[in-house]
């Protein structure tokens, strides 16, 4: 039975490999989830594998999609993973998209830093991630002092959630100046504000759901990198509603990936 | 100082139901083995702030709604600063206003410290008022606001003046992610290179480094902490079990509870005592054995 809260059930969408001490990847994600226990979280998302790799080849890309996939057969009732592209090379994503999500147990699309996300390379990426009902997450930061040369602004996250209406993107770090970030995917009613990864500062989840309604604001932490507690405490410590919490702590995750999960033979 | 005299150690149990009462995670104590209630005990926060934060309203931004907060959470003390000490130049009335907030709000549960800036003519006047008049137990230092490093032959004689007076010395590293700063509020990290001699240089010392873990970790935290009287807080430690992380690169002793309230969610580093497995003695001097027994040194 996964651990809830009797006040709140979590799902984390955002963890990684790394940052997080073990020699393989099951080890690595079991000791994630005891951390994860301690705060009584019930599931995680996981992608990218124990090293990264900003710009991967087809080849890199694989073997990190590989340990994912090696880390959740150990964790089947614990862990989802979501498959870790580069549109760069379009056709090997494509590839290991089917790979990974329509022929594997994977019920996501992660996207990082290797190019911009409002580059037609993308396209077909997420129309197939749609045509599998697997949710887009797409990392996301507008830095001041300045961004990766491939890396997605807000900006770019709604030039691509333009495009395509009927995809689920998620907008990871909510752009980090989230300020910003939550003002610039706002008119995009199928683009998410996924909150990890920055410093839990006070009265951005309180923005978000202002702005955008709690049922477009997800949890995640960006594990191990960042702290479990850190990042929940940006939705505990919110002066939101306790629907609001529970939306934004697994409600929202759990409809949103509903749909994949349900074709996998999954019920909730 | 109020509250401190009376804090016990927190025991495991006693944590966790405060954590859970505090964060609403409910019976998540139970859930990991059917604890049975324990009254739970004081907190010492060493980093918080008043007054107003330039670039956005925070919840918790009042002082009467800061004390409500940080009392619902098991807080007993805190030590907390002016943000009005970042940029304003009348800093003796950003202190008086300060100090004057700590009387009026809390019965004794804020623990002022004052703001010096050493580049300002005749700062030695206001340290003078933060000991004589308002009777502080330390001071609250912004370097990167004030623009000076560390090398700075005044922030020297700051230094041992403070060591003269028995002040506690905080000293904020950073105050947020430079990544994310107002383009016209762009400010560096402190940088705390050459620290370790000023210690050696100024016997007595105590120096407790506020959002400190962005910027120093590992060897570097470790070496500068075992070069003398610093502390470090866990408002800005990062990382899944950051605690115990910590734990294991610095003595117990050294390590201070923090939340950065208001522009920090209390509840981050509340959250962190949960996420790592300590020991009740761990627990203990975090939360507040550790702070009581700097600011008793005081006395």
């Amino acid at each position: 039975m996964v651990m809830t809260t009797d006040k709140f059930e979590i799902w984390d969408v955002h963890t990684h490999l790394s940052g997080v001490p073990g020699d393989t990847p099951e080890a690595r994600l079991g000791k994630l989830l005891e951390y994860a226990d301690r705060l009584g979280i019930a599931r995680l998302c996981v992608f990218m594998g124990m090293s990264w790799s900003e710009d991967p080849s087809p080849e890199t890309m694989r073997r990190d999609n590989d340990e994912v996939l090696r880390a959740l057969r150990h964790f089947p009732d614990r862990a989802f993973g979501f498959v870790y592209l580069n549109p760069k090379h379009t056709q090997a994503s494509l590839d290991e998209l089917n790979r990974c999500v329509r022929d594997g147990p994977m019920i996501g699309v992660k996207l990082w830093v290797a190019q911009h996300c409002n580059a037609p390379t993308l396209d077909p990426i997420v129309e197939r991630a749609t045509e599998l009902k697997a949710p887009v997450l797409q990392h996301c930061w507008l830095k001041i002092t300045g961004n990766l040369p491939g890396e997605s602004t807000p900006r770019d996250v709604a030039e691509l959630a333009a495009r395509h209406p009927d995809a689920t993107i998620i907008c990871a770090h909510t752009g980090g100046d989230w300020e910003r970030g939550i003002r610039t995917i706002r008119p995009y009613p199928h683009v998410y504000a996924e909150i990890c990864g920055g410093d839990p500062t006070a009265g951005f989840t309180e923005m978000a759901v202002r702005e955008l309604g709690a049922e477009r604001v997800l949890y995640g932490s960006d594990a191990g990198g960042r702290s479990f507690a850190s990042q929940l405490a940006k939705v505990l410590g919110a002066d939101i509603s306790a629907p609001a919490k529970r939306l934004i702590l697994a409600g929202n995750a759990k409809r949103i990936l509903q749909p994949i999960l349900r074709e996998k033979g999954i019920h909730l | 100082m109020t509250g401190g005299q009376s804090i016990a150690a927190l025991d495991r149990r006693g944590f966790l139901q405060m954590a859970a009462a505090a964060t609403g995670v409910g019976t998540l104590a139970a859930a990991r083995g059917g604890q049975a209630a324990a009254t739970p005990k004081g907190l010492i926060d060493v980093n918080t702030y008043l007054s107003r934060w330039p670039l956005r309203r925070l919840p918790g931004g009042d002082t009467t709604d800061l004390v409500s907060r940080l009392r619902r959470h098991g807080v007993v003390q805190t030590w907390v600063g002016s943000l009005d000490g970042l940029l304003h130049r009348d800093m003796a009335a950003v202190n008086a206003r300060l100090a004057d907030e700590c009387r009026r709000y809390g019965d004794g549960l804020l623990v002022p410290f004052g703001s010096v800036n050493p580049k300002l003519p005749d700062w030695q006047d206001d340290l003078r008022r933060c000991v004589e008049e308002h009777r502080m137990p330390g001071i609250r230092l912004h370097p990167n606001y004030h623009g000076y490093t560390l090398d700075d032959p005044d922030f020297v004689r700051l230094l041992r003046l403070a060591v003269e007076h028995s002040l506690i010395v905080q000293l904020a590293l950073i105050m947020e992610d430079e990544r994310t700063m107002h383009p016209l509020l762009r400010v560096e990290p402190t940088s705390v290179t050459g620290l370790p001699g000023l210690l050696k240089q100024t016997p007595g010392l105590r120096i407790v480094l506020l959002n400190s873990q962005r910027v120093l970790s590992g060897r570097a935290l470790a070496g500068l902490i075992a070069a003398g009287g610093v502390y470090v807080e866990i408002a800005m430690l990062e990382g899944v079990g950051g605690v115990a992380n910590l734990l294991a690169q610095v003595p117990l002793s050294r390590v201070l509870f923090g939340s950065f309230t208001p522009l920090f969610y209390f509840e981050s580093a509340l959250l962190k005592l949960q996420e790592s497995p300590l020991s009740d003695e761990q627990l203990g001097a975090i939360r507040c054995e550790n702070a009581r027994r700097l600011l008793a040194k005081n006395r």
